[in-house]
């Protein structure tokens, strides 16, 4: 029988040799990996005017790959694995496939499918989103309803959150994607190849560094292009600073929502020093411009690295005391403990990643399981006492800036000078090819796909944020929970709109 | 509360002296570019080809910073012979069109912004921000403005939860087709007179997403805009300084 191909995590696979199935098979095979394992990959694809659909699954650390045909309706598999659901939605939406029996089939980014195929939604895309569709609802006489967004009351991103509640305590929460959505799966075939490096910069800019890393592996995979150790050390010296930033900028608005202000204040002021030392690196304080296939293309000498170097010495002891300060405040624990928990249960079904999925007992960090860039010789991130609640996920990003510091500390000493590297971005790519990359963003795991096509022009180029897979959690996290604790547990998971949106 | 005290003392006092004293931003800090006119046409040409925002325009050697990502290539290529950026951070403007430059020089925002809104908003100012598309970047570097090192409230300027209680409306991101009533919608909330601020390429050209059917050309081709604060994202200090420039 027939059986999905192991891949390499950034290696590039010819597609002839991917096992293609017949849909049903494929569907069962599917099926039966998920019952263990996990979807990195799943979407659609043309190529001679036929449609497949394309899954890499993540199997403790093993990675497999197969396709099939895909037919214009099949029988949804998110009945059996939710874990399934916005990825089948998705490929709904894009492809205008009809998912049968699928639980809750609504659109995610709210536009018309690529293939001028009448829209599975029924929505008309004349008007304006939201459209017609309908939300969950609950109903009783001592219900209401609440809707929040897409413009939320502060700095933030447009989304829309409709809770279903009984007086304060939440039955439902259902959270409507799409206003953010640029087209950028699309963009990245369409426009000229050294555009695309911005592109993908510009994802979700909070995760810059793990969005160019993942591109450029990709590219390097394909294009035959190494890196020399140093610049893979800058880049990972970028990629943990990225992770720094957002981690310490997040405790210190999860201390601002329950109004604990002088955390929120101090770990504002130190997310700063983060990305003044991005801005050190690269020249913008999100590291934009520092990363391209093949390695990096700014000058890193000894007097960037001993920056960093000391500016860490010096931020690391106020971290730990404004995280001791935070965490040993019994005001903040009491709101924190035993709020919005997520059982273990619930975040294999969704497969739930990065810290919010370590707080609810999923050990996965793609930093472990499938390094790349220098991970394989650092330590792995400590991982204990999950508690799946608000709390459980303060702490796991509390662990994370520790180690993050640890490696830091390795990663310089081992000295990462690189020079200024004017390159193309016009490179020959080989044809015919498949290659995933994986790497673990602060939020979890990043996983870009590219397929290319008999010249070496790519076809289809996918991209899946961590958000993808967190949004259900941040959902179940509600569930019983009073109102009033959705935005210290929205804060809890941070999760991306731009990344989901695309 | 000891704890309170104790990590208060340590972390001390961090408010930047910014604008009564000047602030150095490190030489790796691309800002208002030098442009040099009397570079060779040939390497000109070279920026323009490896623009990724097609923002140099080879004929008479100018730059667009409201399409610029401020990414440096140009630089690079011409080996600083064509442009060199500076770490001059005073890049916003009242005009669309004074961000085209082919001098590298932008005119001083004061003597353009309108007056009657230095009258009306330069001691108290509240803004709604509204995020139309876009990376998340230039909302988090506004939200940096927040924090003790730039602490804007000193200078009586907020940004506010409702567009009813703001004075105007501070636009990021590129208006995706699925923002746009959204944007229109706080917008016609805020009471008149009113300003437009965009800020970042997104807001002014549609950054980096230029020639997707899902986003717009930039603000200014929805409504009005008084104020542009180009850069992706804008430095904070861009922000502030024009923010004080225009209204103070």
């Amino acid at each position: 029988m027939l059986n999905l191909m192991p891949i390499i995590n950034g290696k590039a696979v010819k597609r002839a040799d991917l096992p293609v199935f017949e849909f049903e098979q494929f569907r069962e095979k599917l099926l039966e990996i998920s019952r263990y394992g996990y979807i990195v990959q799943f979407f659609g694809y043309e190529d001679d005017n036929k449609l497949f659909v394309l899954a890499v699954m993540r199997l403790e650390n093993q990675l497999l790959a197969g396709c099939a045909r895909l037919p214009e309706s099949y029988p949804s598999l998110t009945i059996k694995r939710p874990k399934f659901n916005l990825f089948e939605r998705e490929l709904a939406e894009q492809f205008g496939v009809r998912p049968l029996g699928h639980p809750w089939l609504k659109m995610i980014r709210y536009q018309p499918n690529w293939r001028q195929r009448p829209d599975v939604f029924g929505n008309n895309y004349k008007e304006d989103i939201p459209g017609r569709y309908p939300y969950f609802k609950v109903e009783g006489e001592e219900i209401h309803e609440v809707a929040v967004g897409p413009v939320h009351a502060g700095i933030i991103e447009p989304g829309h959150f409709r809770f279903q509640c009984a007086g304060e305590r939440v039955l439902h929460l259902e959270i409507s994607h799409g206003y953010q959505h640029r087209g950028i799966e699309r963009l990245l075939i369409k426009s000229a190849p050294l555009r695309r490096p911005f592109i993908v910069e510009n994802i979700a800019g909070d995760t810059a560094m793990a969005n160019s890393i993942s591109y450029s592996q990709a590219i390097e995979a394909l294009g035959g292009l190494t890196v020399s150790p140093e610049a893979m050390t800058v880049r990972t010296i970028a990629l943990e600073l990225e992770r720094l930033a957002n981690h310490v900028g997040d405790l210190g608005a999860m201390s601002g929502d329950v109004a604990f202000t002088p955390p929120a204040a101090f770990f504002g002021r130190i997310r700063g020093e983060f990305l003044n030392l991005l801005l050190l690196l690269s020249g913008n304080r999100f590291g934009k411009g520092l990363i391209r296939p093949g390695g990096t293309v700014l000058p890193t000498g000894k007097m960037e690295l001993a920056a960093i170097k000391a500016k860490i010495n010096e931020l690391r002891p106020e971290i730990d005391h404004c995280i001791e300060l935070l965490l040993t405040a019994h005001t903040v624990l009491s709101r924190f403990e035993q709020c919005g928990i997520v059982s273990r249960e619930a975040a294999e079904g969704l497969g739930l990643v990065g810290p919010a999925g370590r707080a609810s007992w999923q050990s996965y960090d793609a930093r472990r399981d499938f390094p790349v860039e220098r991970y394989a010789d650092l330590p792995p991130c400590p991982w204990e006492h999950p508690t799946g609640d608000v709390l459980a996920r303060a702490r796991i990003r509390a662990a994370e800036i520790s180690h993050s510091f640890d490696c830091l500390n390795i990663l310089l000493a081992s000295g990462g000078r690189t020079e200024t590297i004017i390159r193309p971005e016009t490179h020959k790519l080989a044809p015919s090819a498949m290659v995933v990359t994986i790497n673990e963003a602060w939020r979890g795991e990043l996983s870009h796909c590219l397929l290319t096509d008999a010249e070496g022009k790519i076809i289809r180029y996918k991209v899946k944020d961590p958000s993808f897979h967190n949004w259900s959690g941040l959902a179940m996290a509600l569930r019983d929970e009073e109102i009033s604790d959705f935005p210290i547990n929205n804060k809890s998971f941070n999760l991306s709109y731009c990344g989901m949106d695309l | 509360m000891f704890k309170v005290f104790k990590t208060r003392f340590e972390q001390g006092y961090r408010t930047m002296k910014y604008p009564k004293e000047p602030v150095v931003l490190p030489p790796s800090y691309r800002g208002l570019p030098v442009l040099h006119s009397d570079c060779d046409a040939e390497v000109v040409n070279k920026c323009a080809a490896a623009c990724p925002q097609d923002c140099i325009n080879s004929k008479n050697g100018s730059i667009d910073l409201g399409r610029c990502l401020f990414c440096g290539i140009c630089e690079r290529v011409s080996d600083g012979k064509f442009v060199t950026f500076s770490q001059n951070f005073e890049l916003g403007s009242a005009q669309r069109e004074k961000l085209i430059t082919s001098t590298g020089s932008l005119p001083d925002l004061a003597a353009h912004s309108k007056k009657h809104f230095k009258k009306l908003f330069g001691r108290s100012l509240q803004l709604r921000q509204v995020c139309a598309g876009g990376c998340n970047n230039c909302e988090a570097d506004i939200n940096v403005l927040a924090t003790p090192a730039y602490d804007l409230s000193r200078f009586g300027i907020s940004y506010v939860a409702s567009p009813r209680h703001a004075d105007g409306i501070h636009v990021t991101g590129p208006v995706t087709r699925n923002m746009k009533s959204a944007l229109l919608a706080a917008f016609e909330a805020v009471p008149a007179p009113r300003v437009v601020i965009a800020s970042g390429a997104c807001a002014i050209s549609g950054g980096p997403f230029f020639g997707s059917s899902e986003v717009s050309a930039g603000l200014d081709s929805i409504i009005p805009v008084d104020l542009y604060i180009p850069g992706c994202p804008p430095h904070p200090l861009t922000t502030l300084h024009a923010l004080l420039r225009f209204f103070k």
